[in-house]
């Protein structure tokens, strides 16, 4: 069966709810799709549960976490169709009757919807890590370890170490400190002279001074608490036969290994483009993020008429930010429905850019904080790049240096990008070392189309979808 | 490798993984459930059968993928434990895909 609406939301993070809840307050008809449970998308994933059944963890997942609850209450509190547990698995190139067709899967059935507007909003990912060892079990994300302490209050056993850099791993430590867990080791990969650099942004980053006050407290933090500290390291592998038991790294001139049972990776986030590259919407190479994001006007409408994003997935800035991008793509299809004024949008939508100019002030700061890894494009021959096909980072070269042009042409000779995961999990490796090899701008080089279904979709349901 | 913070509030319930029974709260998804009682490899790389585990827990990296219910490749990471559910490894099938 096919429902008709005016518009479809893909993500219940900060932006999908603030962007629903705009649409709903001025009675537009909109569907909110998102593949978890319950809304608060990556940073208040499970909210409203540990709100109500855990109310004690709040103390350790730190307030910028609980503050979540609110943007969850007043998306609650209108009359939005919120459908948790959906995958959106397909969302069609062309237009029919000025509506755009899209799939998703919801407990082993697919459901159609048509849609006069789409906003994507999908959030980030973390970096893929390509270093020897990744893929063995009980290597993990940082991302992954807070979530299990968000979803389940579960948390590593024996052995931890955190190895990589950003705002996010000092927060899980912060964290997991507060929670009295252990941790044996933090290996930070943040490169030398990052401070130094920092400083010239510091006075846009005084915009918004609570940023500043938050990230030095979790530095103190850190030099206090007598974990193991290992500083600018590089050269990470992981061993481990069955399951990943050590790694080894250098750091300021030597070499160290150290046991393990659980490792968690992280060297920041990058926009999820997977909705936005089904679309062929276009994309530009983010220099400072290393990374793609798509190309937007002013109110987040991006170059396929009637396709927003908002969020992490339209470009690395935040939660705070991310409300905002929500509700200024809500005002402009408020507006394009008709609903309200151009001028009436017009005053919103500025307003809302200088409160997001002001919080975007640490972002330069943050950025050179704890700059993109430079060596992806430089991961050793022998490393696993994609993990779905196992393709090496060595077999990649080799086709490039046969005359390979593109991810599209790797993804036909080497499947890189044809597993389950579609391409999530080795895109910007194959890019960043396509764009190296061939001495190319990233954005040349590009990155790989994507089909439907982006999930695995079984033939049942297939079938059950035709059947109506 | 893992396990839980002291926790009252939540139910207890009862779900099968590989036919074992195995106790969860209420509130867990299926990766949760199973990294705490113990279980860290999911599954097998399709090509040289190497072993594999949760990697992302936010629906990214397929590597949690199970039989839930009968159902083949489910992103255990994404749904939430109920009683009784029946969940299994499974032989790791490489995705036919319409591209190439
Ligand atoms: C693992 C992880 C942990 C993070 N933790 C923090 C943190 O603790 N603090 C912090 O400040 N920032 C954190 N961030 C950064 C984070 O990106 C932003 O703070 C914020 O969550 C962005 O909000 P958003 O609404 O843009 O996206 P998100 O909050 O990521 O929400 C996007 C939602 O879209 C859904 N979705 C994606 N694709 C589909 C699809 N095909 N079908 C259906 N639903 C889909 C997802 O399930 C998700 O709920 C984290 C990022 C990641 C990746
Ligand atoms: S653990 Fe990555 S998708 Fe589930």
């Amino acid at each position: 069966m096919t429902v008709d609406v005016d518009v479809v939301v893909i993500g219940a993070g900060p932006a999908g709810m603030s962007c629903s809840r705009v649409l709903a307050q001025h009675n537009v008809n909109v569907v909110v799709l998102d593949e978890q449970n319950a809304p608060g998308g990556q940073i208040y994933k499970n909210i409203e549960g540990v709100t109500e059944k855990r109310p004690a963890d709040l103390d350790f997942l730190g307030k910028s976490y609980a503050e979540g609850i609110e943007i969850a209450n007043r998306f609650r509190a209108e009359d939005i169709d919120y459908r948790p547990g959906s995958s959106v698995w397909q969302i069609s190139s062309s237009v029919v009757g000025k509506r755009r067709e899209l799939i998703y899967s919801a407990g082993g059935k697919s459901h159609k919807l048509m849609a006069k507007y789409i906003v994507l909003a999908t959030g980030a990912i973390e970096r893929p890590i390509p270093v020897p060892g990744w893929t063995l079990p009980g290597v993990m994300t940082a991302g992954a370890l807070q979530s299990l302490l968000k979803t389940s209050a579960v948390y590593p056993t024996g052995k931890l170490v955190i190895a990589g850099s950003g705002p996010l791993t000092l927060q899980l430590i912060s964290q997991l400190m507060d929670a009295n867990i252990e941790i044996a080791a933090f290996v930070d990969t943040t490169p030398a002279g990052s401070l130094f650099r920092a400083v010239f942004h510091l006075p846009r980053a005084l915009l918004a001074p609570e940023y500043l006050k938050r990230g030095w407290h979790l530095v103190r933090k850190l030099k206090k608490s007598g974990i193991k500290m290992y500083s600018v390291a590089s050269n990470l592998e992981i061993f481990g036969d069955q399951k990943a038991t050590g790694l080894s790294f250098t750091s300021r001139g030597s070499r160290y290994g150290i046991e393990a049972d659980v490792i968690a990776l992280h060297e920041g986030v990058i926009p999820n483009t997977q909705t936005g590259r089904l679309l062929n919407i276009e994309h530009q190479w983010d220099n400072s993020q290393n990374a793609f994001r798509p190309v937007l006007d002013g109110s987040g409408e991006t170059s396929v008429a009637g396709v927003f994003a908002a969020g992490d997935n339209a470009g690395i800035l935040g939660a705070k930010s991310a409300v905002l991008s929500g509700e200024i793509a809500g005002y402009a299809i408020v507006e394009k429905l008709g609903f309200i004024k151009e001028s009436a949008r017009d005053l919103i939508i500025e307003e809302a850019k200088l409160r997001r100019f002001i919080e975007n002030g640490v972002r330069p700061m943050l950025e050179a904080l704890y700059p993109a890894p430079d060596w992806i494009a430089s991961a050793d021959n022998e490393t696993i790049i994609c993990r779905c096909e196992e393709v090496l980072a060595g077999d990649l070269r080799k086709i490039v240096a046969d005359g390979c042009a593109g991810p599209n042409q790797a993804k036909a000779f080497l499947r890189c990008g044809m597993g389950t995961c579609q391409g999530r999990m080795c895109a910007s490796t194959v890019t960043e070392i396509i764009a190296k090899e061939l001495k190319r701008p990233a954005n040349m080089v590009g990155s790989y189309n994507i089909r439907p279904p982006i999930k695995p979709i079984s033939l049942g349901e297939l079938a059950s979808l035709n059947e109506g | 490798m893992f396990n839980r913070l002291p926790n009252i509030i939540r139910k207890p319930i009862i779900f099968y993984f590989d036919n074992e029974p195995i106790e969860a709260l209420e509130g867990d998804t299926i990766a949760s459930a199973l990294l705490s009682a113990g279980v860290v490899e999911f599954r097998k790389s399709a090509l040289s059968h190497n072993k594999r585990g949760p990697y992302c827990l936010m629906g990214t990296c397929f590597e949690c993928l199970l039989e839930v219910d009968g159902v083949t490749q489910q992103q255990t990471c994404l749904i939430e434990v109920k009683n009784n559910m029946r969940v299994c490894r499974e032989e790791t099938k490489r995705l036919i895909t319409n591209d190439g």
